[in-house]
């Protein structure tokens, strides 16, 4: 099993390795002229020479990356372009804010998630089951951004219950900030718990076709019994990988919900540097995005063969 | 084949009948639209009324009008995108498959690779250099989703490949490319199929959020996804103009959903599997 372990832990790092290459090609090789995109199609040539060697395009792409790289190994992310900004120091206060913002999501959605897995299992093909499955389809048709408009209108415009924006300072105590990101939490439960219910009602069901479930029922257990008792155990290890799978689709899914609710966090500093054409800003959001998306993966891997036990007991 | 449409059932024939409608309208927009994309024909944000269907938007165009416009940037990216995505994805898995080796390894990592970077940040930090063209945004959508099918067709070939009769196939001496178009693509035909409904919606909601992070489609051009960023404002004011296309999106996901389903049925019905 350790064998196995090392293997995935460094397939990880090898992805977190190829993943800052990915990037740095994606902006760098791809045709079209960073300079030219910040200064305008109307842009002297001088100037355009100007920029290109202030930002140093004119060096091979190889030392550029190199001195990237090296950069982010010593906590150093660059400077931003559009307003000289340290990107370090920008990051480590809005990262806080998601991570504030996931971490919310994340402690409602699971244990939902799981509970209505087991609803819908043990009232499957009845309504129960077939009420959890049109919601949750109807959820995953739409996109998030059109859920937390939905979600925006419905409750702060029309009930007026919490503010239709999300902004959060550091002045304020942690049940204001709570009632400011309420909505947002919201909407990331709903996107995520969609995904995360199926796969654990797949996961449970998969597990109930099994020999020993039917010696469960036919000795006589109910069907909660049977399913708490027998099915849930051995379901833990798939349930455990299909919560750190939508952990990290809770990643993607903080980009838009952020800039819906206007939440000063990772997600909005992406997607505004991006319309800016802020490249160093730019690679080093994404890189952080990648990071914690590969992170949660590889966790999720290294969970699934730790619970499996005929690995972990290897013959 | 006219005995098995005849069997249409009722859920497949609203899904088609509503796709069907959504790609008429896309297709002859400029004819069906009551006003121009751009011109302003009313006050900002008027509510509904005979002469304005849906009501107007945030500068006072006819609302209806812009949906109608704007379904037909979504609906033709998105279909450009998934024909392109379904074309080199599976031609490249078949390819994989049948040549093997170093081929078949190095384009499973490479799109392993692809797949660890989320794509919505993928297409975000490649957005940030290249300006955002229709053609651009096809060839990101099409490329990250190509992934995707790629490991789709990949695992369905892999199992045809092993079959008795590509092992004739190659016995009686066909080419590569016999085998691929002949043997594995007609078997490999029905999950793809349902498949493409999928990706297609994927594509749908993957372009409305790349327009609504302003990243997408342009001005003077709109789609569903830059309806709602350009609306987003009046919500706030009690103004439900943004969540028009929420139900044209919905709507259309759900029809092609309920025609996929169906040609799964069908196609599973048809070798013998379960009904």
């Amino acid at each position: 099993m350790l064998k196995l372990l090392i293997q995935r832990l460094s397939l990880g790092l090898m992805l977190l390795v190829a993943s800052t290459v990915l990037i740095f090609v994606g902006t760098s090789i791809l045709p079209g002229d960073v300079a030219q995109a910040i200064l305008g199609q109307s842009a002297t040539p001088e100037a355009l020479e100007n920029l290109r060697q202030e930002m140093g395009l004119n060096d091979p792409a190889l030392t550029r990356y190199f001195s990237w790289v090296g950069g982010i190994l010593h906590g150093d992310l660059g400077t931003a372009l559009t307003n000289g900004a340290d990107i370090s120091a920008s990051i480590a206060r809005r990262l806080g804010n998601t991570l504030f913002l996931a971490f919310w999501a994340a402690i409602i959605s699971v244990p939902l998630a799981i509970t209505l897995g087991i609803l819908s299992v043990r009232f499957r093909n009845r309504w129960p089951d077939k009420l959890i499955s049109a919601v949750t389809l109807a959820t995953i048709s739409l996109p998030e951004f059109i859920i937390g408009y939905f979600v925006m209108f419905l409750i702060a415009v029309k009930l007026r219950w919490v503010p239709s924006v999300s902004l959060i300072n550091d002045g304020m105590s942690l049940a204001e900030k709570l009632n400011a990101i309420a909505l947002p939490v919201i909407v990331l439960v709903f996107v995520v718990l969609a995904h995360m219910m199926r796969m654990t009602r797949a996961a449970i069901l998969n597990v109930m076709e099994s020999a020993y479930i039917e010696t469960a029922e036919l000795k006589g257990l109910t069907g909660a019994q049977v399913i708490v008792g027998h099915a849930l155990p051995n379901a833990i290890a798939p349930i455990v990988n299909v919560v750190m799978l939508n952990l990290a689709y809770l990643v993607v899914g903080v980009v838009v919900v952020e800039v819906v609710f206007v939440y000063p966090g990772m997600g909005q500093y992406l997607v505004d540097h991006v319309s800016k054409r802020d490249v160093p800003v730019v690679q080093a959001a994404g890189l952080i995005f990648a990071s914690v998306y590969i992170l949660l993966n590889t966790a999720a891997d290294l969970i699934a063969i730790v619970s499996n036990p005929r690995l972990r007991h290897p013959k | 084949m006219i005995r098995t449409l005849r069997k249409i059932p009722a859920s497949a024939l609203i899904g088609l009948t509503i796709t069907a409608l959504y790609f008429v309208i896309a297709v002859f927009a400029p004819l069906i639209a009551p006003y121009g994309l751009g011109e302003v024909v009313g006050k900002v944000w008027e509510p509904a009324s005979e002469k304005f269907w849906l009501g107007t938007d945030n500068i006072g165009r006819d609302l209806l009008t812009r949906m109608i416009y704007g379904g037909r940037t979504t609906i033709f990216i998105a279909t450009a995108a998934t024909i392109l995505s379904f074309t080199v994805g599976s031609v490249l898995a078949f390819m994989a498959v049948v040549i093997g080796g170093w081929f078949d390894v190095l384009m499973s990592r490479f799109v392993d690779l692809i797949m660890a970077i989320p794509g919505l940040i993928f297409a975000l930090v490649i957005l940030s250099v290249v300006p955002a063209s229709i053609t651009v945004l096809i060839m990101v959508m099409a490329f990250l989703d190509a992934t995707r099918v790629y490991r789709l067709s990949r695992s369905v070939a892999e199992s045809i490949y092993v079959m008795d009769y590509i092992e004739v196939a190659k016995l009686r001496g066909e080419k590569t490319g016999w085998i691929v178009t002949r043997e594995i693509l007609p078997n490999a035909l029905s999950p793809l199929v349902s498949e493409l409904g999928l990706r297609f919606i994927f594509m749908v909601l993957y372009l409305s959020t790349l327009s609504f992070l302003g990243l997408g489609i342009q001005p003077p051009s709109t789609d569903w996804g830059a309806i709602v960023k350009e609306n987003s404002d009046g919500l706030v004011y009690g103004i439900p103009a943004a969540l028009a296309p929420a139900i044209a999106i919905a709507t259309l996901a759900i029809s092609v959903n309920l025609v996929a389903d169906w040609v799964l049925s069908l196609t599973t019905s048809l070798k013998g599997g379960r009904q």
